[in-house]
């Protein structure tokens, strides 16, 4: 498919990447079906909080050092905030970067600017972002409010571009245009290629610009033994670093969800290739990944070497963790493709996945490339499994977990305390995601052993706490509340 | 609320379903975008103190989760099956409906769906709680307003001794659950029963529809709650006792019990023994500190910002010049405080202690604020009341940040309390722990 910058707002996952968010079922079913693009969404009468486009936005823009970010919205839109910036600084410590706060302004609309408009206070809000942070860039991000009493965001960000001399750039990202809220990954990459992106000025051979979030330290020496320069990028990154990621010969991600739009709209307008492999959980899948990369730089026999001595490095430990897990069971509650990365990585120890729920599922990337697929790979390597797809519903992965009875329940953007309560040890793979290439692999499964061994916090805390949910709920299928096809 | 934010702290007025998640067994139903609950848990309970979900918070609570075509069509229908489901579902003896911005402009009839299932008997209010009506503390009074106005009955009997206790906000203020506790334990003191209605063992829904019966409502805050007790007032004739300042340390928890008990009535000589035995307990304590205080090795603070919500900064600076002998820099007061109560929070901190004042500044941007401070004559090493926004700050005052209101994500905060003399020996072992673990861990 084609990427269109001549527009502000990013199409939607569901048109262009068929997204779900309700599917009950097993992984080679949809793979099946998903090849045809054929499955229909399926929207449920019950739903808990998910999350949205403008809080994965900031994921993004908001972690890069010298852009502001104005959020043109009610004070509670900025909720996510405080948070974000507790990583940003984490993030910057451990990259050897300046430790700073996140350069943000919320234009805090008020009823009477329901009514009125908020116009002015978006222009004021522009403009001390610039007095304030003397960013590289500005960019304004929409919300519910400011969309729906339609301020011209897009006309006032073009106005002060001029004035001030950078770009401002309107990222298009209110709640309400989507439930999928991956999508607020594709409106900051869209905000990135449109407005700051560079055509090259000279290409570099040996640059591959690496998608992800603070793993860099994890995969830095790889690409070094290489000769590769890693260009860490989106977030983390500078305006500059960004404006000439178009010079790279290569993009590679951490996750298809996170750089999809990213890496296909810079193949398609400066060629710099997408390198077309699964993403590097696993040992199967790190094998690929970097022959690709391989093949990609010519350094096949390199790549060959790197593996080898890789690999033998954590043969002794992976031999003594697979002794330990082998027989343990698992179930799986994150992102579509993280999540069957996990359970790649499951499989490499010896565990038993019992089944996962995945927030959203593409049924294709913008880079229609079956090599890029995840779940394939995974499926072709290590079997099927029980798949739904659950938009972050916990009340299901609970539901699910109940019946499963896993010994570990691994979990990304879900609160584990729900799990604790029914006395499964867990952790959240989230804040430190360590689990990339063969090394990964052991960081992950001494995660999961020291996790299991001595269960005695979840175990007491199981005896003395109960959930949120009615007998009734833990007695009904775990997807009765999903209704049929979204769109008949 | 003409201002812009930068550094927010207070969230908006649907950040109050943290205030419905602290009511025992009660279920926040949000009718809103899909990403508002989970922003709004992690700005409020996450960043302040990593509270955890509550009983049905963070990833539980029920949401509408609005989108495009509901903003076209409407959104009731929605409204009505989400709240079925969340009836089946979740277990739960009250259920909280809180619009938002989308619901309240597209204009859905909420009272009418909620009214449909109150008709049936089912517990549930609703509360228009749209983020752009103010911040959470806003909010906290819509949902406290909703509850009264649409829940609970007058009573024939009042209940001798029963206190209703409005103070720290639920979830909002990170100590709130330490806090309340503490204050129950203070009028235990004095023979009272305090009815604190939010957190641990506060009896839920019936603690509510007790409300009615309590012999007077006491406001320990500044301004925040004054509206509900003055409805409770209205509506069922309950008296209040507005104590502005929340009790910290030996001088104010001395003069709290004072006052609350010389407002029910009770023995001045059993109230001065209580007293008596409290205060000696609290300096008995307070004397180890003193050789570490009176030194000067290493550098101690002796003046203090307060950069946090009026009701810590007011109860934190009384603390602070009256039983620690410091002295007062600007006092940021970070909340959305209405016009209306602007100059009587100012005259409060005019009159600290006899001849101490200190300037106070109403503002939630936290440009404003780091402008103003790095503007001010320079102190050595000041102390910062704050929270985790002000670490640079800090680092370029050469100041000593002690973090105590949103957010807080340099600490776990499980049940300890500022409030009252125990409260004291907590923020003066929190102050000297933070000057010594940055002095002496060589």
């Amino acid at each position: 498919m084609s990427i269109n910058l001549e527009v502000p707002a990013v199409p939607l996952r569901e048109q262009r990447l068929g997204t779900l968010t309700g599917y009950d079922g097993d992984a080679k079913d949809l793979l099946g079906r998903s090849k045809e693009g054929c499955v229909k969404n399926r929207e449920r009468t019950f739903t808990q909080c998910g999350s949205c486009s403008a809080d994965q936005v900031m994921n993004l823009l908001l972690q890069l050092q010298d852009a502001a970010v104005v959020e043109h919205g009610p004070a509670g839109c900025s909720g996510d905030i405080p948070f974000r910036n507790a990583n940003f600084r984490t993030g910057n410590r451990r990259l050897g970067l300046k430790v700073h706060n996140v350069k943000y302004i919320n234009t805090n609309l008020s009823e009477k600017d329901t009514i009125y408009g908020g116009g002015e206070k978006l222009e004021r809000g522009i403009r001390e972002a610039y007095r304030r942070f003397s960013p590289k860039a500005v960019f304004v991000t929409t919300t519910c409010t400011s969309a729906i009493i339609g301020d011209d965001v897009e006309g006032i960000c073009e106005a002060l571009e001029e004035e001030l001399g950078i770009p401002i750039v309107a990222t298009i990202c209110e709640g309400f245009r989507t439930n999928i809220w991956a999508t607020g990954f594709d409106s900051a990459n869209h905000s990135i290629l449109r407005k700051i992106v560079k055509p090259p000025r000279k290409k570099q051979p040996d640059l591959i610009n690496v998608i992800s979030f603070t793993h860099r330290y994890h995969y830095e020496n790889i690409f070094e033994q290489l000769g590769l320069r890693a260009n860490h990028i989106v977030p983390f990154s500078t305006i500059e670093q960004l404006e000439h990621i178009s010079e790279a010969a290569a993009t590679v991600q951490y996750c298809e969800t996170l750089g999809s739009y990213l890496a296909a709209g810079l193949e398609e307008y400066y060629g710099v290739h997408e390198i077309k492999s699964p993403a590097p959980f696993g040992i199967k899948a790190t094998d690929e990944y970097l022959r690709e990369i391989g093949r990609v730089f010519n350094k096949e026999k390199e790549v060959e070497e790197v593996i080898a001595k890789e690999k033998e490095k954590i043969a002794p430990r992976l031999e003594e963790l697979r002794k330990d897990l082998t027989g343990k069971t698992a179930f799986i509650g994150a992102g579509g493709p993280i999540a069957y990365s996990i359970m790649a990585l499951l499989n490499d120890l010896g565990i038993e996945v019992l089944g996962a729920h995945v927030w959203h599922h593409d049924q294709r990337f913008d880079n229609d490339d079956q090599r890029l697929d995840v779940l394939k790979f995974n499926v072709e390597h290590y079997g099927n499994f029980k798949l739904g797809v659950c938009n972050k519903q916990s009340y299901e992965v609970v539901n699910a977990l109940n019946k499963y009875k896993p010994d570990i329940f691994i979990s990304r953007h879900m609160a584990t305390v729900w799990s604790a309560k029914l006395g499964i040890p867990s952790f959240l793979s989230v804040i430190e995601p360590s689990e990339m290439l063969y090394d990964g692999l052991i960081r992950y499964g001494e995660l999961i052993w020291s996790t299991l061994k001595n269960p005695a916090f979840i175990k007491n805390i199981s005896k003395h706490s109960k959930l949120p949910y009615t007998d009734w709920w833990f007695e009904q299928d775990t997807f009765s509340f999903l209704g049929g096809d979204a769109d008949e | 609320m003409n201002e812009i934010i930068q550094e927010p702290r207070h969230t908006c007025a649907l950040g109050a379903h943290q205030t419905v998640i602290s009511i025992e067994k009660a279920i926040p139903i949000l009718h809103a975008g899909p990403g508002c609950g989970s922003k709004l848990y992690r700005g409020m309970s996450q960043a302040g103190g990593y509270q955890g979900a509550g009983y049905a918070g963070s990833d539980a609570v029920p949401s509408s989760n609005l989108i495009e075509k509901d903003v076209v069509f409407g959104g009731a229908d929605k409204l009505h099956n989400l709240i079925e489901g969340a009836l089946l579902v979740m277990d739960g003896d009250f259920f909280v409906v809180l619009t938002s911005c989308t619901s309240e402009i597209i204009g859905d009839d909420v009272a009418n769906v909620v009214g449909n299932f109150r008709n049936r008997g089912v517990p549930i209010v609703y509360a228009e709680t749209a983020g752009f009506k103010g911040d959470s503390y806003k909010g906290h009074e819509l949902i406290l307003e909703a509850i009264i106005e649409q829940h609970l009955k007058p009573s024939d009997t009042k209940e001798k001794g029963l206190v209703n206790v409005f103070a720290s906000v639920p979830r909002h203020d990170p100590f709130w659950e330490g806090d309340l506790n503490e204050l129950k334990k203070l009028l235990s003191y004095l023979g009272l029963k305090a009815n604190i209605l939010f957190g641990y063992n506060s009896g839920g829904i019936k603690a509510f529809e007790a409300i009615p019966k309590a012999e007077f409502n006491l406001l320990v805050s500044p301004h925040i709650g004054l509206n509900t007790v003055k409805l409770l007032e209205e509506k069922f004739g309950t008296p209040y006792l507005h104590y502005p300042i929340l009790p910290i340390g030996g001088v104010e928890t001395s003069k709290f019990l004072r006052a609350v008990g010389e407002y029910a009535g009770l023995d001045q000589c059993i109230l001065e023994d209580v007293i008596k035995k409290k205060e000696d307990e609290f300096y008995h304590y307070l004397l180890r500190s003193v050789d570490l205080l009176t030194e000067f090795q290493i550098n101690l603070p002796k003046k203090f910002y307060s950069i946090v919500d009026s009701n810590y900064a007011l109860g934190i600076a009384k603390f602070l010049v009256n039983d620690m002998g410091f002295f007062p820099l600007g006092q940021y007061i970070t909340e959305d405080v209405p016009e209306e109560h602007k100059e009587t929070i100012t005259g409060y901190f005019n009159a600290l202690a006899p001849g101490i004042s200190a300037k106070v500044v109403f503002s939630q941007d936290g440009g404003v604020i780091n402008e103003d401070i790095l503007n001010s004559p320079r102190v050595d090493n000041p102390l910062i009341l704050g929270s985790s926004w002000e670490v640079d700050l800090a680092g370029e005052i050469g100041g000593l940040l002690v973090s105590v209101g949103l957010p807080v994500i340099d600490r776990l905060i499980l049940n300890k309390t500022f409030v009252g003399y125990r409260g004291g020996l907590n923020l003066v072992e929190d102050i000297y722990t933070k000057a010594l673990s940055r002095q002496r861990e060589y």
